[in-house]
């Protein structure tokens, strides 16, 4: 019915249209206001209204400010469509560039910047350096949106961008911070020169940024302090503890030095940690996974498990967060379990859980098992094994194989529990135990006579052909511990061959294969039976199997010396599968980022750097202090009427330490700190 | 050169009949068919809880949320936090539903233009420019009957013409020059219980999820603290950005410049560590017979550790197995549904008594042939108590700085199941 339907408007479209054009040209206000919201409707739902550019360019002057929003949100769409007509309003946005309303300079450069017609990249370049000036904070936000939109307009715009860039993030302002580390982000992500002098601000303003400025602030800290800073992993002595570190007292601090020649953190280093620490008390899950992954990529390893409550505690948001923050504490439990054993019980699966949540949970789970906890762990999983999810069950089944081969004080219980659910009713799950039994077989098949013929007897039932291949393969394999099922099972797969799946037929001719190598005289005619029907198989793998097969298992004058070692070849010893998590090794991508939810390489990911052996010079942070001061000075008299918001008391102790939330007129007093402690450890170092 | 951008390039909002009907571009336009891949997705899932939320193809990426029956896609052209674009979609679904009272697809339906409004002004180029609730209404005015009638009188607008002053003060949270005539700042100390009790009635998991929920009608620049009795309690604890953190972390004192209107104050964890009390005990039996093609189904609910309150509000719902066909129950008390379809069940209790303990019993009549099912289906059971919450926490005392009058103040306890699950 839809492009019947679209053929209906297209039909009725050209009437509209005109009275829409009516209501526009009409002097009243009320009635051009109601055409555009309905043009607006008409974009939202994705219908064209190209066709009326002429008729709402014209409005752009508008006195009324809804009719004037209107036309812009008109505009940024139609625009790059009818350049030449666009090219009339210009004027208008560049007279309201100077208004003295800041909303109104602001929203003009927003609109300006949005308008996407290459003729006009020397305007906006001069709007965007204006505004980069401008005495708002919020016009200078929106200039430095407006880089991005320019740069992606006009790349060769590049060098005059980051101008700009390098100017604003200068500013001090909170509202400018986040959108300008954006910008440098996406303009010149590689000049990691321009952030030096201002870190220790960005630092020190974090706490008080808006939440998404912090989250893209925090990934852009990341990956400087993997440029400036050396590993705090490979050390051997115990670090300074934070508090020990910033209050003891010079004598002790230079004894200490000498102690440990190893490794001392930079004390910039440990700002970004300890200004991030707060923010794991966000609301916003974004902020709280920034601080995570930053914790996890450049905190000391004795340090890291400081988030992993807060993780935890996003557990209880929707299902999209859970999604994100489940494959993050997966990637990170396999390479640190301690961080998330004492959280155990919070992957632990409720029934209501989408699968896609139960799943991730269980892999968890899985990976933190160990000797102690693995017995309340296999309790949990027969409850699991039950569940009516039974891709969910499936799921458990592969989960209880990997516990079986980490802890080998288990794989015996685990092993037997996963025989008695060869007689579950289901499938799916019988299917599923048979694998697993395979896989764990292969890792001491000394003793397991008997469940191998348990597995034989149940291939009368059974029909998932992945489940029929792996008892095959182990008969095969095995089937000198059992002389006696292994040719009868032969004889009755050579019956039901052609009805096969070929997963299955493939097992039935290697079963053939190594019999005939083994026990000849009783299994000769049959293995050549078989031979012969995939010969003749309609599947060219079969086929190509078959005669592969042929020739190194029967002897003749053509299949000269590899015939001799055909038992060597197919009885050699397998190595065991190793039954690993999906999520091994994801953690070569940054945590928290799209690449790391997805598991390949995401358009425009920045690498995270291998910390440097030795740290560039750590001088280039440092701010000229008597700067800062009349910076300092030039500011507090446009901030006076904000003081009174915060109490006293906050303010005093903010002398002492500089995780403000709060006030910018703090900020200032909290940012000369750091500057003293580096200049500090200049002087130790020398 | 083909132009990357950050962040998000549009917003696809789609029904859960497949019908997109609403699209915004920040960029240049995306096709609908970009949704493609999105429904292809949607098909290989089991259910709508089940679509992946992120999704790779050829050229984009869609990141996509699932909220009150409407699919919130987003399309991004380059490596992004996925939780940035999650989060910004829930917080446009939250604005919705904070503007319209719903978030249906008929309330944005009917709101367009405030829609459109409303996501011009909440991303810029693909980034977060305005998303505090009291900087929106500043800018666009929520849409009410009676201005809209004045509206389209007098032919004024909705949008508002000056800066809001909160984005150029230290407190982007709270508009300026608020006033009323009644003084008042409420708070709900709200508490979860979730648990997962096994067979034998023993717990295997609980721990208390809280949250403190305000509504504050206070004139000017309020500045308050909030101090508890016994704020050790709280173990984990999540801010609104309005809190300074390091007050809390000193004194373990709330103190903040509050926003106007409502919204969640703090959202707190008591961490499994402490023994959490469980309001109360299911008793169940519930069995399928080999061969008979039925079963019996039996359970009483009582209460518990309740604090001498009554527990109110009671429902179980459980997910019976395909192979139940209908079930004949009697209930002692409230009433109970079955849907055969969704093989849902749902006893709606209401109170418990404890004299005379609500019971539900009967016959499960299952699919002629099918075999018995394998597992038990879990309880979910939902409750609520009044005046109580259940880890002990108690508001001290809230002390307001800054402003001369004399406000009226309010708090009020509550606790209910969260996530509550009896296995059987």
């Amino acid at each position: 019915g839809l492009p019947s339907v679209a053929f209906h408007l297209c039909g009725s479209s050209q009437d509209l249209n005109e009275d829409l054009k009516q209501m526009l040209e009409s002097s009243k206000d009320s009635a051009k206001l109601d055409a555009m919201k309905r043009i607006v409707g008409m974009i939202a739902k994705g219908k064209n209204a190209s066709e009326l550019f002429p008729a709402v360019v014209k409005n752009v002057a508008s006195k009324n400010i809804e009719i004037k929003k209107l036309v812009y949100v008109y505009l940024m769409r139609y625009a790059e469509e009818q350049q030449d007509l666009a090219l009339l309003s210009i004027s208008t946005f560049q007279r309201a560039l100077k208004d003295p309303n800041q909303l109104i300079r602001a929203s003009a450069l927003r609109v300006l910047s949005s308008i996407r017609v290459p003729i006009i990249v020397p305007i906006m370049m001069l709007a965007i350096k204006e505004a980069s000036s401008d005495l708002s904070p919020y016009v200078r936000k929106n200039a430095a949106h407006a880089i991005q939109k320019l740069y992606s307009l006009d790349p060769d715009q590049k060098e005059m961008l980051i101008e700009v860039i390098e100017k604003l993030l200068k500013d001090r302002s909170t509202l400018v911070a986040g959108s300008v580390v954006m910008a440098f982000e996406e303009v010149c992500p590689d000049r990691i020169d321009l952030i030096h002098k201002n870190y220790r601000k960005l630092c020190n303003l974090l706490v008080d940024v808006e939440e998404w400025g912090q989250v893209v602030i925090i990934h852009m800290l990341t990956r400087y302090a993997r440029t400036q800073f050396v590993s705090p992993w490979k050390v051997m002595v115990d670090e300074y503890s934070e508090n020990n570190f910033y209050e003891s007292d010079e004598e002790q601090k230079e004894k200490d030095q000498k102690l440990k020649t190893t490794y001392t953190m930079d004390p910039d280093h440990r700002l970004l940690l300890r200004n991030t620490k707060p923010l794991l008390q966000s609301r916003n899950a974004a902020v709280v996974m920034a601080v995570a992954q930053l914790y996890w990529h450049l905190a000391p390893k004795s340090e890291a498990g400081i988030v992993s409550k807060s993780l935890v505690r996003l557990l209880r948001s929707n299902r999209e967060v859970q999604y994100i923050v489940l494959q993050n504490i997966a990637t990170m439990s396999i390479q640190r379990k301690g961080m998330f054993e004492p959280y155990l019980k919070s992957f632990y699966v409720r029934s209501t859980d989408p699968t896609m949540i139960k799943t991730l949970k269980l892999e968890i789970l899985t990976n933190l098992a160990n000797e102690a906890n693995i017995s309340t762990l296999l309790r949990e999983f027969q409850t699991y094994v039950k569940s009516q999810d039974k891709q969910f069950a499936a799921a458990t089944i592969q989960a209880i194989g990997r516990c079986a081969t980490n802890i080998t004080e288990v794989t015996d219980t685990c092993l037997n529990g996963l025989v008695c659910l060869l007689s579950n009713r289901d499938e799916i799950v019988v299917a599923e135990s048979v694998v697993v039994i395979k896989k764990l077989l292969q890792t001491q098949p000394a003793h397991h006579g008997e469940i191998i013929k348990h597995m034989a007897k149940l291939l009368d039932n059974i029909t998932v052909p992945v489940a029929r291949a792996s008892i095959l393969w182990l008969i095969g394999e095995y089937c000198e511990r059992v002389p006696k099922i292994a040719p009868d099972v032969l004889r009755k797969t050579a019956k039901s061959f052609t009805n096969e799946d070929d997963l299955v037929k493939l097992q039935i001719l290697n079963l053939g294969a190594k019999l005939y190598l083994t026990n000849s005289k009783q299994t000769k005619l049959l293995t050549q039976y078989v031979l012969n029907l995939g010969k003749y198989d309609q599947s060219y793998d079969i086929r190509d199997r078959t005669r592969f097969i042929r020739q190194l298992i029967v002897p003749n004058e053509k299949s000269g010396a590899l015939s001799k070692y055909a038992k060597k070849i197919f009885l050699a010893q397998k190595p065991a599968p190793l039954l690993e998590s999906p999520f091994k090794d994801r953690d070569h991508f940054q945590l928290g980022t799209l690449s790391h939810t997805l598991n390949s390489r995401a358009t425009g990911y920045l690498e995270l750097s291998d910390w440097p052996e030795v740290a560039p010079d750590p001088s280039v942070r440092n701010v000229d202090v008597a700067k800062e001061w009349t910076g300092i000075l030039g500011k507090p008299k446009k901030e006076k009427p904000t003081e009174k918001f915060y109490s006293e008391s906050e303010e005093e102790e903010d002398e002492s330490a500089s995780t403000s939330s709060s006030g910018k007129c703090l900020e200032s007093t909290a940012f000369s700190l750091p500057g003293k402690l580096c200049l500090q450890n200049c002087l130790v170092h020398k | 050169m083909c132009f990357q951008q950050k962040m998000i390039h549009s917003l696809f909002l789609i029904n859960c009949s497949g019908d997109i009907f609403l699209e915004k571009h920040w960029k240049s336009v995306v096709s609908q068919s970009v949704c493609d891949y999105f429904f292809e997705a949607q098909e290989k899932a089991i259910d709508v809880e089940n679509v992946p939320p992120v999704i790779s193809t050829p050229h984009h990426y869609l990141i996509s949320i699932y909220r009150d029956k409407i699919f919130f896609v987003s399309v991004i052209q380059t490596e992004v936090p996925p939780l940035f674009v999650i989060e910004f979609l829930h917080r446009v679904a939250d604005t919705f539903q904070d503007y319209f009272g719903e978030c249906s697809e008929t309330a944005i339906k009917d709101n367009v233009v405030i829609v459109y409004e409303l996501l011009e002004e909440m991303l810029d180029n693909g980034f977060p420019l305005a998303t505090e609730s009291n900087i929106l209404k500043e800018l666009i005015k929520p849409p009410t009957i009676l201005r809209s009638v004045v509206n389209s009188i007098t032919g004024s607008s909705n949008v508002g013409d000056t800066l809001p002053t909160g984005q150029l003060s230290n407190i982007p949270w709270r508009r300026a020059g608020v006033k009323y005539t009644n003084n008042e700042a409420y708070f709900d100390v709200i508490e979860e219980i979730d648990a997962i009790i096994d067979k034998s009635g023993s717990t295997v998991f609980a721990e208390i999820q809280g949250v403190i929920d305000s509504c504050i009608k206070l004139s000017g620049m309020p500045d308050l603290s909030l101090s508890f009795m016994n704020p050790r309690l709280l173990d984990d604890v999540s801010f609104h950005p309005c809190i300074r953190f390091k007050r809390w972390e000193s004194e373990r004192v709330l103190s903040f410049i509050p926003p106007d209107g409502n919204f969640r104050l703090i959202s707190y964890r008591v961490s499994s560590q402490n023994l959490v009390a469980i309001p109360v005990y299911v008793k169940h039996m519930i069995s399928f017979k080999e061969n008979t093609s039925s079963g019996r189904f039996d359970v009483t609910i009582g209460p518990k550790q309740n604090m001498g309150k009554t527990v109110e509000g009671v429902v179980m719902t459980v997910h019976m197995p395909k192979a139940v066909l209908n079930m004949n129950l009697t209930a002692t008390q409230g009433s109970y549904t079955f849907d055969p379809v969704t093989k849902v069940l749902t006893w709606d209790v209401g109170k418990i008594t404890p004299q005379k303990l609500p019971n539900l019993k009967g016959i499960v009549n299952l699919q002629s042939g099918a075999p018995k099912p394998e597992e038990n289906p879990s309880l979910n059971i939902q409750f609520k108590i009044q005046q109580l919450a259940i880890s002990g926490l108690k508001v001290n005392r809230l002390d307001m700085y800054g402003e001369k009058y004399k406000p009226f103040k309010g708090v009020k306890y509550i606790t209910k199941a969260g996530k509550f699950q009896v296995r059987t």
